[in-house]
């Protein structure tokens, strides 16, 4: 995004040609990774972006093509979240991010592909099927944040924006080989994004680099009057240049390297650990004894959370209205059975059942009282250490009809980036090695509240240190 | 038969006078076109998210605070989770276990005796929007302007054991709302609900007799009347060896009677959990006590303070409280003429009366307390009769001119002066000698028709004082 913005002010390339050349690309995808290409938009935007060149704009996302998830909204936009239920569904408003995206002149190409409500790791169960792995197209770009991932993975545009409620954004970028932020809860505003799970959904960058991740960072956090859990705090500009790792101490937990990871992702984090011990930080082991629950409480606290927030899709004001047989519960049982796909039904009925008379306190109060377990072994373990390492996934990209049929394995997969978002962490995933037949693996670096400075300082660190992120599928 | 023990405990959902709505900032005002007064958060839009009114939570405060609860530090808002057309997001944003006001008290009075109704709790959430059926067609449209609307819940304790003292309960709480300025109290438009639970059982009995609950009850008529027959209906049943159904129960104006609500309708499991897109309110005590600062005096109080400190019957300061402006309306009026009693007098009378018949509230009354006062006056120096002064009253109501003016224009200054008097009552003598005949053999009921001719003369001008004194005084020489 740096050398584009560069070569937009030596006039070597312009905004238009950029976003047409764009338009290409993603008209001759065979990934899928757009539901949605804002043609028309995009280039009128470009040629304001060039006004703005001309009259010497010093933004460097003046002009930058961005890709956003399809679950958030964006102004005369159509906004899926890949369900049928939505399809028809274009908002009057713009999310805090787009908006705030708009205001710094960068461009909103089009929305990406992901799994039906953000609900699951393969980006397969998709209304418009599923997005492919640019760097083996038989194989899944991880999920939710899939499509975002794998344009940006396959320059079909320049960053992107990705939700992660259990690791939507870490897992794709690390299953694509890019660069994934997971911010702070409270830090970047919600209003707009299509709630998933209220209490985990964070809204987050995704670009080739550190660098990219930071940029796009930096213009969509800060606190938002129109979303209440966003944070009435300062958030000052991250400047990345001059960082220094040394003397900074890294965690890394025992529990990060548990039954289940693959040998040749644990070879390539491990790796990543001692690159960082080299350019100078300190790694300590630390340990924390309650994220083995991390993915039990998840699955019952986002389900729940899901179930109530799905219940707006009732055909009665928006969306698609199955008629049935003309009777009020029918409409309802009708367009709900038709309009959400199986896993979102699945998750819809556990989260029904969690939060049922007689089960709510052994289920949902529970799950929240281990919740805070696990925020608590976070505080107590970043008093020893200042950021935490250990694998994005416990493996890479698998097959794109690999363990449909299953769930539970699923499920699992979010093991090392469901903490995250339980104790409200920033989190981290970059490139650090790739496997034997050449898939991108993902390492996760998480921090403190708000220290996405100490975050995306050591990720620019490695990545200047390193090539991972710079090798093209 | 024998005699039953009466228990009931209300549950009043009061509509609150902000100018925006609970989670957003579209008005509250009422009776615009369907659909018109929305956006995209109380229609429950995709990605949107609730951001609370402070002012709701002041108002709430204030009720608590008029009602003697104890106020919450910490205040958690939940989702109530149901499916229907009017609840634009599938939930219902109310609060639950942790509501901002528990543990209060309102007084009541019942033929002079005082007694206290608990308050369980009083909380915050969002009113729904309304369904409108077609007759003709089988459609329905749902009208969102209302959904948003703040309301407060005041739950009561079951203290009450006969209607008189529901009704009396509902009088007072909705007195008190008014009285803080809060809600305004209208029970036909639907800005003042109440739903109530009813049981009986045997007299003395310690075990509470099963429960229905009662709805759809828009005044305090009706609430009397549907009370009534289901404590009717309950004891029948009991009396008959049956069992009670719990049950809620829709009351039918109409047809004065209660029919039971189809139990699918009321089988929820409202899956209640804590609001995620909503912190903890915390309130502090610096809050309480700003808005502490800020209560006025309430009903009861100023109903004993009226009777105390100007001298009134109970009966009137009664009268006088039943509405915060009226109140203010008499205090103004005492601060510009010290004639309580009078005041009272007036404002109960022609006052109201006027009210009544303009169907408008003391806010729209062209008569100010200056106006008012100064007219009273009037009536003091002699300028004008009582008689006169009601029509006077009644021509400052409908024209806005003051009683001067009115008086003036009218040519109603009361005569007074004798020497002008005592010509007409010559003339009037003159032309009656057989009633003064009668009169002066003993017949001294006459005086009136005597009295009557003056005023006649004067077209209601005499001053009756000097009027009767001059001709008993011409009659008897």
């Amino acid at each position: 995004m740096l050398e584009t913005a560069r070569q937009f002010r030596c006039s070597t390339v312009r905004p238009t040609e950029l976003v047409e050349g764009l338009i290409d690309k993603i008209r001759d995808d065979s990934l899928n990774a757009y539901i949605t290409l804002d043609e028309a938009g995009a280039l009128r935007d470009a040629k304001k972006a060039e006004t703005a060149l001309s009259n010497g704009s010093d933004d460097t996302l003046v002009g930058i093509p961005i890709a956003i998830k399809d679950n958030i909204c964006t102004r005369g936009i159509q906004t899926t979240c890949a369900s049928d239920i939505l399809k028809n569904f274009t908002p009057t408003y713009d999310a805090t991010v787009v908006a705030r995206l708009r205001d710094r002149g960068a461009i909103i190409i089009g929305k990406t592909n992901l799994d039906e409500f953000a609900m699951g790791s393969t980006t397969t169960t998709s209304n418009i099927g599923p997005t492919k792995n640019p760097w083996d197209e038989t194989r899944t770009p991880g999920g939710s944040s899939g499509g975002s991932a794998a344009a940006v993975a396959a320059g079909l545009c320049l960053g992107a924006l990705g939700s992660d409620t259990g690791g939507s954004i870490r897992q794709p970028a690390s299953f694509c080989g890019i660069t994934g932020l997971k911010p702070t809860y409270g830090s970047v505003s919600r209003y707009g994004l299509v709630a998933f799970a209220s209490s985990l959904d964070q809204i987050g960058p995704m670009g080739r680099s550190a660098r990219d991740v930071a940029l796009l960072y930096d213009a969509i956090k800060g606190h938002d009057p129109r979303d209440s859990t966003s944070v009435p705090r300062g958030f000052p500009a991250i400047n990345l240049e001059g960082t220094d790792i040394k003397g900074l101490c890294i965690g890394v937990p025992d529990e990060f390297f548990a039954e289940g990871l693959s040998p040749e992702v644990e070879q390539a984090v491990r790796q990543g650990i001692s690159m960082f011990e080299e350019l100078g930080a300190r790694v300590v082991p630390i340990s924390l004894p309650s994220v083995r629950y991390g993915v039990a409480v998840y699955y019952i606290i986002a389900t729940a959370e899901a179930s109530s927030n799905l219940a707006r899709y009732d055909g009665v004001r928006y969306g698609v209205r199955k008629d049935g047989s003309g009777d009020l519960t029918d409409m309802y049982m009708e367009t709900r059975s038709q309009g959400f796909g199986s896993e979102v039904k699945r998750r819809i009925m556990l989260g029904t059942y969690a939060l049922s008379a007689g089960y709510y306190d052994a289920y949902y109060k529970k799950a929240s009282q281990v919740r805070a377990l696990i925020s608590k072994d976070f505080t107590d373990a970043f008093k020893d250490c200042d950021l935490i390492a250990g694998p994005t996934a416990p493996v890479s990209a698998f097959g794109l009809n690999e363990m449909m049929d299953d769930p539970l394995s699923i499920y699992l997969l979010d093991i090392y980036t469901i903490p995250a978002n339980l104790a409200g962490l920033p989190a981290l995933s970059i490139p650090c090695g790739f496997t034997g037949d050449g898939m991108p693996i993902g390492m996760q670096l998480m921090a403190p509240h708000f220290r996405e400075d100490t975050l995306l300082g050591a990720g620019m660190t490695f990545q200047d240190h390193t090539r991972f992120h710079e090798v093209l599928p | 038969m024998r005699e039953y023990d009466i228990v009931i405990g209300l549950e009043v959902h009061a509509q609150l006078l902000t100018n925006t709505k609970i989670f957003c900032s579209c008005s509250t005002r009422a009776g615009l076109p369907p659909n018109t007064n929305t956006c995209p958060v109380c229609l429950g839009m995709p990605g949107i998210l609730p951001v609370l009114n402070k002012k709701v939570v002041d108002y709430g405060i204030k009720l608590g605070l008029a009602t003697h609860c104890s106020i919450a530090h910490r205040n958690v808002f939940a989702r109530k989770n149901y499916f229907y057309p009017d609840l634009p997001k599938g939930y219902q944003i109310t609060q639950y276990e942790n509501p901002l006001c528990e543990n209060g008290f309102i007084d009541i009075e019942i033929d002079g005796t005082v007694k206290k109704i608990g308050i369980t709790r009083i909380h915050m959430e969002e009113d729904a929007g309304k369904n409108i059926h077609d007759e003709k067609k089988p459609l329905s449209y749902v009208d969102f302007n209302r959904a948003g609307v703040p309301l407060l819940e005041i739950v009561s304790e079951p203290d009450m054991n006969s209607t008189a003292e529901a009704v009396a309960y509902l009088k007072e709480l909705r007195q008190i709302l008014m009285y803080l300025e809060i809600c305004d109290g209208n029970m036909e438009e639907g800005s003042f609900r109440c739903d109530a639970n009813v049981s009986v059982m045997p007299k003395g009995s310690k075990q509470f007799g099963i429960r229905t609950e009662l709805k759809n009850m828009n005044s305090f008529k009706n609430v009397q009347k549907a009370l009534e027959y289901e404590i009717e209906r309950h004891i029948g049943i009991v009396e008959s060896g049956g069992r009670v159904e719990q049950n809620t129960m829709l009351w039918n104006a109409a047809e004065n009677r209660t029919y039971p609500m189809r139990s699918k309708e009321e089988s929820h499991d409202y899956r209640y959990f804590p609001e995620p897109d909503l912190l903890p309110l915390e309130v502090d005590d610096a809050w309480i006590e700003e808005i502490r600062s800020l209560l006025p005096e309430l009903p009861s109080a100023r109903r004993r303070r009226f009777h105390r400190q100007y001298g009134i019957p109970e009966y009137d300061a009664d009268v006088l409280t039943q509405s915060k402006p009226l109140a203010d309306y008499f205090e103004k009026c005492t601060l510009l003429l010290d004639s309580p009693k009078e005041i009272s007098n007036w404002i109960m009378t022609e006052v109201l009366r006027v009210l009544n018949e303009h169907g408008i509230d003391i806010s729209k009354l062209k008569v100010t307390p200056e106006m008012l006062t100064d007219m009273l006056s009037l009536i003091k120096e002699g300028t004008i009769s009582i008689t006169m002064a009601k029509d006077v009253f009644s021509e400052m109501a409908l024209t806005g001119g003051t009683a001067a003016e009115i008086v003036e224009a009218k040519g109603l200054r009361q005569v007074s002066n004798e020497d002008d008097l005592k010509t007409m009552v010559q003339d009037i003598l003159k032309n009656n000698p057989a009633e003064v005949t009668k009169y002066r053999e003993g017949k001294t009921q006459l005086l009136g028709f005597f009295v009557g001719q003056l005023m006649k003369a004067t077209r209601g001008t005499a001053n009756p004082k000097i009027a009767n004194k001059l001709i008993k005084e011409m009659l008897d020489t």
